[in-house]
């Protein structure tokens, strides 16, 4: 069937609210024709991926629709910028680069985001309610606000966030419609051993583990305990859209729309169900941990940006120890998250343990970010599946306290007890 | 999904076939200015996809991989058509812009798995 638009739609179309709104219309109309929607439909929100530079052509569509005069309609936050803006001294790279990034983060508030400069806009005190349809990109916060909020948005790409944003309007399609939620993979971890199921540290491998293996379809995991905090769902959701190019997840007892394995599936029967084995999981860190020897040059958290409840568990690990002088050691938080360290003197904490809270951006985008090109290590199978690419390092996947660990002593420290098997 | 071949984007291609084993997320995984691939978890790491017909499964990863579409397509590094088995918002409005932006049309295709099957690396294809 075709795509219906309403008067109000073919009025945008039309250019009766603007040149800048009917740009921004035609790309919406256009993506909507792509995935076959036979409407649209009115979102309460975007989050915009768009402001991160990356060359010339993103900075020439984003002041085109700021010359033909759009606006948003909604509340939108914008994501991470190439450069921390209230840091901007930690960019050591391209001057001409980081003056088109600033220029490009500058549309994006001609057009009326709100500067949030984060990958983590579920951290922020308005954030999307069950059921709200919404236009988000960034895949770690796509597949949170369908995951863990139980809100609805597709996986929104580059560029469709804001002309989203600035029509109020989205394809009816993809993770927007009831039948596109349900699970068709199963990943059962019963038969893990319980201490892992009780540590932080499975989530980003598991996460790692899924992506890969699912592909495009909804995966649920069963096995878990329930009511999992939201940090271990984020870590999961962001190293499983990593690694694969799935929107959403269930874990039964955990997310909204998984109270139990029957009602993740829709009462269909899955596609395939993996039985999870200690074996697969130590593949899938090995994947991600590509360094060999015991040199350590930078230690990276928080991508997605940390949470205060992450914090909570990081300053009393750093509280009164030194960082290694040779290690660089930086959390990536967002600016609200920032302000909140200040209040509560945990920035106190982790700057007199040598460590740098970088804010607006992410410390993979940048070698200027990390200090360099020697072997790092993280918390975040997001960062160590991307780093290698992107900054040329070597990647130790490991836990939170293994990372302040070797921070510490200055060298890769890690504790194999947790993957072994008995 | 209606009938194959389904666009995401139309145009009119031809070149070589280069299949990925994988899907490949664009942004993180492909360098915009020189049309090769750089993730380092990719079996094609190294190749480049400049002036060909990408076939892969889907896309991957990044919401970001349309923009490092459309700045390829701009530095003259895009693939001549990308065609997938499974329909990728994300890689289609990396091309969706490049026709509004450049007046550029890089055909985004969907074709059935049977279809797809019959790729092969380096035999021609037009679309």
């Amino acid at each position: 069937m075709p795509l219906r638009l309403t008067a109000e739609d073919q009025q945008l179309l039309d250019g009766g609210s603007g040149p800048g709104a009917q740009m921004a219309m035609r790309i919406v109309v256009r993506l909507a024709e792509a995935l076959e929607a036979e409407q649209l439909l009115t979102i309460s929100g975007a989050h915009v991926d768009s402001c991160l530079y990356h060359g010339p052509s993103t900075l020439a569509f984003a002041e085109r629709l700021l010359a033909l005069g759009a606006s948003v309609k909604v509340p939108t936050t914008l994501n991470v910028s190439s450069l921390d803006l209230l840091h901007p001294d930690l960019f050591t790279g391209d001057p001409k680069e980081a003056e088109q990034s600033r220029l490009l983060t500058e549309c994006y508030k001609g057009l009326g985001g709100q500067p949030t400069w984060t990958c983590a806009p579920y951290q922020l005190d308005e954030r999307p309610g069950f059921g709200q349809h919404v236009a988000w990109a960034e895949s770690n916060a796509i597949i949170f606000a369908n995951s863990v909020l139980g809100a609805r948005t597709d996986r929104y790409g580059d560029f469709i966030d804001i002309c989203a944003s600035i029509t109020g309007r989205a394809p009816a399609a993809g993770l927007h419609l009831q039948e596109n939620r349900r699970a068709r993979r199963v990943f059962d971890v019963s038969g893990l051993p319980s201490a892992l199921l009780d540590s932080d540290w499975l989530f980003p491998v598991l996460g790692a583990l899924v992506g890969a293996t699912t592909g495009v379809q909804v995966p649920v995991v069963t096995g878990v305990p329930g009511g999992q905090p939201e940090h271990r769902l984020k870590s999961l959701g962001a190293a499983a859209a990593s690694s694969g190019g799935i929107g959403m997840f269930h874990m039964v007892g955990s997310t909204p729309e998984a109270p139990t394995l029957s009602e993740a599936l829709g009462g269909v029967d899955p596609l395939s169900t993996m039985q999870v084995s200690l074996t697969d999981l130590n593949q899938a860190r090995a994947s991600l941990s590509t360094a060999t020897g015991l040199s350590l040059s930078s230690v990276c958290l928080g991508t997605p940006h940390y949470s205060l409840d992450e914090f909570a568990v990081l300053v009393p690990l750093l509280s009164g120890r030194q960082v290694h002088p040779s290690v660089n050691f930086l959390v990536s938080t967002g600016r609200g998250i920032y302000h909140e360290l200040q209040l509560r003197g945990w920035l106190g904490t982790l700057e007199a343990a040598g460590v740098t809270v970088v804010v607006d951006t992410c410390t993979y985008l940048s070698p200027a970010l990390t200090g360099g090109t020697g072997p790092a290590m993280t918390d975040s199978a997001k960062w160590a599946y991307y780093a290698p690419s992107n900054l040329g390092v070597e990647v130790t996947l490991a836990s939170t306290a293994e990372c302040v660990n070797s921070a510490i002593n200055g060298v890769v420290t890690v504790d194999e007890s947790l993957w072994a098997n008995g | 999904m209606a009938d194959f071949p389904h666009f995401l984007c139309p145009g009119q291609a031809e070149g070589l076939v280069l299949r990925l084993d994988e899907p490949l997320s664009l942004w993180g995984g492909l360098d915009a200015t020189t049309g090769r691939i750089i993730d380092q978890h990719h079996p094609q790491v190294g190749m480049s996809i400049s002036g060909t017909m990408l076939v892969m499964p889907s896309g991957r990863g990044s919401s970001s991989a349309s923009a490092v579409l459309l700045e390829a397509i701009r530095c003259g590094t895009a693939p001549a058509a990308i065609i997938m088995e499974h329909p990728d918002a994300i890689v289609a409005l990396g091309a969706i812009v490049a026709a509004e932006l450049y007046d550029v049309a890089l055909p985004v295709v969907v074709v059935s798995p049977q279809t797809l099957a019959t790729y092969i690396t380096g035999d021609s294809l037009s679309l």
